[in-house]
């Protein structure tokens, strides 16, 4: 039993006044015991049999995966297993069964048949010594004062200035990455006159078919029908956009019910009002409606706005109420916007004031 | 070194191998290096699994990676789908949600993989998080390891940030509105917001070129840092050699353990099949992430219920349950809603992960060298902030998810949300406290251990009819690791008429210290000296004596041995730590 002695040589504890004796004494290692395997010419042989069974189950595994890959279909009319599909489920297993397999037995000979015997290594200082920093500072300074940088600040300066300098192509390269914003976050589809169509038929909606309580889902007419609104077709990634700011809630409430802001009064047909889709707190499109109370709520984090009462938000983390656009209804009966949105919708951003 | 081989190394036999490496080393000169590293000795613990769990999974995902962009079309040109899969034959949909449609039906193995890479990404994920818990408990991110916590804590961010990229570019109803919320924190960002969210998106949401940018960012650029940053971890860690558990033999100049060669080459390569074995089988069995039930991307359309992957949770709860604050002031507007648990909490969490090292060295004043691990009792301070962070993560991630809790449990979500309001802030503390308390009488049970024994539930009468429990001494292993943790010493304030010379400022930060420090060690429980154990020694044998008057059971001399028996056995509690035989044991483990 001997003491663990701090060597005041060693720099981890050197001149550390806290490297006072252990008050128990460092016992040393514990005896090695042998295994089964290290004593017992048997025990080593199954062991031996035991590991080469696994890599040789490995194998069987990896034959049985080229199997399964030509043997079940998949696609139009997919072999199933247990409701699974045959060939996802037959690969997953005996890829997993391989791989496995060999990892069992690479562990399994680690701690059987290879020497299970610590061994001590002795930790070496991280820092250099002395004298290798004191060689590195001088060469360092060397090679400094060969170049002159200390002595030269006209140049040093310059060099400093041009690479600062050239950040500025690096910034300005990246221009390109998209336009500015301009005012498209003023801006929807929506204009006078433009129809209120069902956004899964595309079809313009009449007041009266629209019941008490009932949501209906809208689109503006252009993405369906562009030519009475002098526009392009507009499809693709261009949709995407405009629909992420164009999409509309569309609900009839009692009139009676309903609490219109000063000027709101006649934004509504008949008590049906149309609300922007997208959430005031990040942008996702609100859907869950309960049209006892009114309330929309968003899905994403649970913002909750009240319809009947221009849209205010009454619970969650949005700020700002939902922006609502102005109903009428045209000389064939059916819904239409009488403006755009009279302020941006979807998310805040800085300069939306 | 010296190592317990069973023989010594005999010149080489010139061999094939002998050859190749004598051809590699004339040109490389790869001896030098291997003599060291071949042998390498590393200390063995479960816990140390835990990095091991990440990295290996991490080369699970770079496998499957590759497999996946042999088929995967980065592109969100408009396709109509007429694949396999009938629900969604005749939509329109971009090429990215057509090409992993494709390749989850059409593509032999496609779904597997796919499966694979997902179940590798929450792998990677979660042992980095665990590993830096392991890490964090056990001091090990201590001097001269701060540097390996720091490239950690960025690889753990890096880690997030890719697979929020990776679950972008199926670009189904999912992952597009998940970059409709990015959209939005962006957007929050004063001044520059708008401008950034369009050069992102390269122009308005959703735009037609996000796809492709994140693609190349998390197939090249987070990869390649990965890449990097796990190669700089790993030689620290392989330069400054992994820290031990304290125990007899053990000290702070020493590494005992195994060596690389055979030991770890077995054992780590076999622990990397078993991570790519097991995420096979999920892959192959436990479907997760199924695009196809969720349609292609459609800005005005949300599955009611969507969740982020687990990973992104807490940033989730933070949303959820902040106030809906927003300031208009001088025609602008600041969306604190947004801005606050977004962008700022986030970053906060990082700044202070990445720096806890120097802080906790700035209190306990601690500049010398740890390569001997420290119980997470004998830190209390350090493991209650953890369990207190840890509780507030369970309170985000839980609120993260309050509708479906509400559904589950029947509850009404605007009163979860509530209750979270306040619990963020009320739980933790108080779960920090109870941890601190837990962790000292922790400490006084060691003490007490030491000084009187272990108990031994063996109830004994005296001759006067009393009852008693027998203590028994405990071994001098398990002593010498529980008192293995070296004192430490409360920073003080230097005398007052020192203090006099000192500006006023550094004097707050010297108080503030000193007042830090001491609650910091102030209720540990000092470990005790050796005349206390000595004269808890010669008490014990006096009592036992006592108990046997025939003297069966009094104490050799010398301390602690570990030889008392109960019915037969040898107890001293570090049977089960792996590294000590204990009977029976060989049914256990082989
Ligand atoms: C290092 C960490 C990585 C993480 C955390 C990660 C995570 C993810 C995740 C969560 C997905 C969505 C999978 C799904 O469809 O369910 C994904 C997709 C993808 N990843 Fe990775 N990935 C990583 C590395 C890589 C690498 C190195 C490559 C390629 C060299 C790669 C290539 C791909 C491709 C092509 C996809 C799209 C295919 C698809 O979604 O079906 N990933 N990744
Ligand atoms: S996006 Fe609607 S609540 Fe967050």
């Amino acid at each position: 039993m001997t003491d663990l002695v701090h060597d005041p040589n060693n720099p981890t504890t050197a001149g550390n006044p806290d490297a006072v004796a252990h008050p128990v004494g460092d016992p040393g290692f514990a005896e090695h015991r042998p295994r089964p395997t290290d004593v017992d010419p048997a025990a080593e042989k199954r062991a031996e049999r035991q590991i080469a069974t696994f890599f040789g189950l490995s194998s069987l595994m990896a034959i049985l995966f080229c199997v399964a890959y030509f043997t079940f279909d998949i696609g139009d009319d997919p072999d199933t297993i247990l409701g699974m599909g045959a060939s996802n489920v037959t690969l997953g297993l005996t890829l997993g069964l391989a791989l496995l397999f060999i990892g069992i037995g690479a562990i399994q000979w680690s701690r059987k048949l290879m020497s299970d015997t610590e061994i001590v290594e002795m930790r070496h200082a991280l820092r250099s010594p002395d004298e290798d920093r004191e060689e590195a500072i001088t060469a360092f300074n060397t090679g400094v004062e060969d170049s002159g940088i200390a002595r030269r600040p006209l140049i040093r300066n310059s060099l400093l200035g041009a690479a600062g300098t050239l950040l500025l192509p690096v910034i300005v390269a990246l221009r390109d990455l998209g336009p500015l914003p301009g005012d498209a976050l003023y801006h929807t589809v929506w204009k006078e006159g433009m129809r209120v169509v069902n956004d899964v038929s595309g079809s313009p909606i009449r007041p009266e078919w629209v019941r008490i309580g009932q949501l209906v889902n809208a689109e503006p007419e252009v993405f369906y029908n562009p030519e009475p609104y002098d526009s392009e077709p507009i499809e693709g990634h261009h949709l995407l956009a405009e629909k992420a700011k164009a999409a509309l809630i569309l609900v009839r409430m009692q009139p009676d019910d309903i609490t219109p802001a000063e000027g709101r009064e006649n934004w509504g047909v008949d008590g049906i009002l149309a609300y922007s889709k997208i959430c005031t707190h990040v942008g996702c499109p609100i859907s869950l409606w309960e049209q006892q109370t009114h309330h929309l709520l968003c899905p994403c984090h649970q913002s909750t706005f009240d319809l009947a009462d221009n849209g205010k938000v009454i619970f969650g983390p949005a700020a700002r109420a939902l922006p609502q656009l102005p109903l009428a209804v045209d000389d064939e009966g059916y819904l239409i916007a009488t403006s755009d949105f009279t302020e941006p919708v979807g998310p805040s951003f800085w300069e939306r004031g | 070194m010296s190592t317990h081989a069973k023989t010594a190394a005999k010149p080489a036999k010139p061999s094939r191998v002998g050859a190749v490496a004598n051809w590699v080393d004339e040109r490389a000169g790869i001896a030098t290096a291997a003599k060291k590293q071949v042998r390498k000795v590393f200390p063995d613990h479960w816990s140390f699994m835990l990095g091991e769990i990440a990295l290996w999974s991490f080369v699970v995902l770079l496998l499957t990676g590759v497999f996946l962009s042999l088929w995967f079309k980065p592109g969100m040109g408009e396709v109509i789908y007429d694949g396999s899969y009938e629900q969604l034959r005749g939509l329109h949909m971009s090429e990215a949600y057509a090409s992993t449609l494709e390749i989850s039906f059409d593509v032999r193995g496609g779904l597997l993989m796919r499966q694979m890479h997902h179940w590798a990404a929450m792998l990677f994920i979660a042992a980095m998080f665990v590993h830096l818990m392991r890490v964090f408990l056990t001091g090990a991110f201590r001097k001269p390891r701060e540097l390996n916590w720091m490239i950690g804590g960025v690889l753990l961010l890096l880690g997030i940030l890719e697979g929020f990229a990776g679950y972008s570019l199926p670009d189904d109803l999912l992952s597009g509105t998940g970059l409709r919320i990015a959209d939005g924190l962006v957007k929050a960002t004063p001044i520059v917001g708008t401008y950034m969210s369009f050069f992102m998106f390269g122009g308005e949401f959703p735009g037609d070129v996000i796809v492709p940018r994140l693609y190349i960012v998390h197939v090249l650029l987070i990869p390649g840092l990965l890449l990097a940053l796990i190669g700089a971890h790993m030689m620290l860690l392989v330069y400054q050699k992994h820290t031990q558990w304290p125990g007899p033999g053990k000290t702070e100049e020493n590494v005992v353990g195994y060596p690389m060669l055979p030991i770890y080459a077995a054992k780590a390569g076999g622990y990397f099949f078993i991570v790519f074995g097991v995420t096979a089988l999920l892959g192959g069995l436990v479907s997760i992430n199924p695009v196809w039930r969720y349609g292609p991307y459609n800005p005005a359309e949300v599955t009611a219920g969507s969740q982020p992957d687990w990973y992104m949770g807490v940033a989730e709860g933070l949303l959820r349950i902040f106030p809906g604050w927003e300031t208009e002031i001088f025609g602008v507007t600041i969306s604190w809603n947004v801005m606050l648990p977004g962008q700022i909490f986030p970053m906060l969490i990082l700044g202070g992960t990445l720096l806890y090292p120097f802080i906790e060295q700035w209190i306990t004043g601690d500049k010398r060298e740890h390569h001997l691990l420290q119980r997470p009792r004998n830190a209390p301070n350090r493991t209650a902030f953890l369990a207190a962070m840890m509780s507030l993560y369970g309170l985000l991630w839980a609120a993260g998810g309050n509708d479906i809790l509400a559904i589950l449990f029947n509850l009404n979500l605007n009163h979860i949300t509530y209750f979270m309001r306040v619990a963020v802030f009320v739980i933790p503390p108080i779960v920090f406290w109870l941890t601190r308390r837990w962790c000292i009488s922790l400490q006084r049970h060691d003490h007490e251990k030491l000084l009187h024994g272990y108990e031994t539930g063996v109830i004994m009468r005296s001759p006067e009819g009393a009852y008693s429990e027998r203590h028994l001494p405990i071994s001098e292993a398990e002593a010498y690791y529980i008192t293995a943790q070296e004192p430490e010493k409360v920073y003080e304030l230097p005398a007052e008429t020192d203090m006099n010379g000192v500006a006023n400022r550094k004097a707050r930060a010297m108080k503030l210290r000193a007042r830090m420090s001491k609650y910091w060690f102030g209720d540990n429980v000092p470990r005790p000296t050796r005349e206390e154990l000595e004269a808890a020694r010669l008490h014990a044998e006096h009592e036992l004596a006592q108990h046997d008057p025939d003297g069966h059971q009094h104490l050799p001399a010398g301390g602690y041995t570990g030889s008392h028996e109960l019915d037969g056995h040898p107890v001293d509690g570090h049977q089960f730590d792996g590294r000590h035989s204990v009977e029976g044991e060989e049914l256990r483990k082989h």
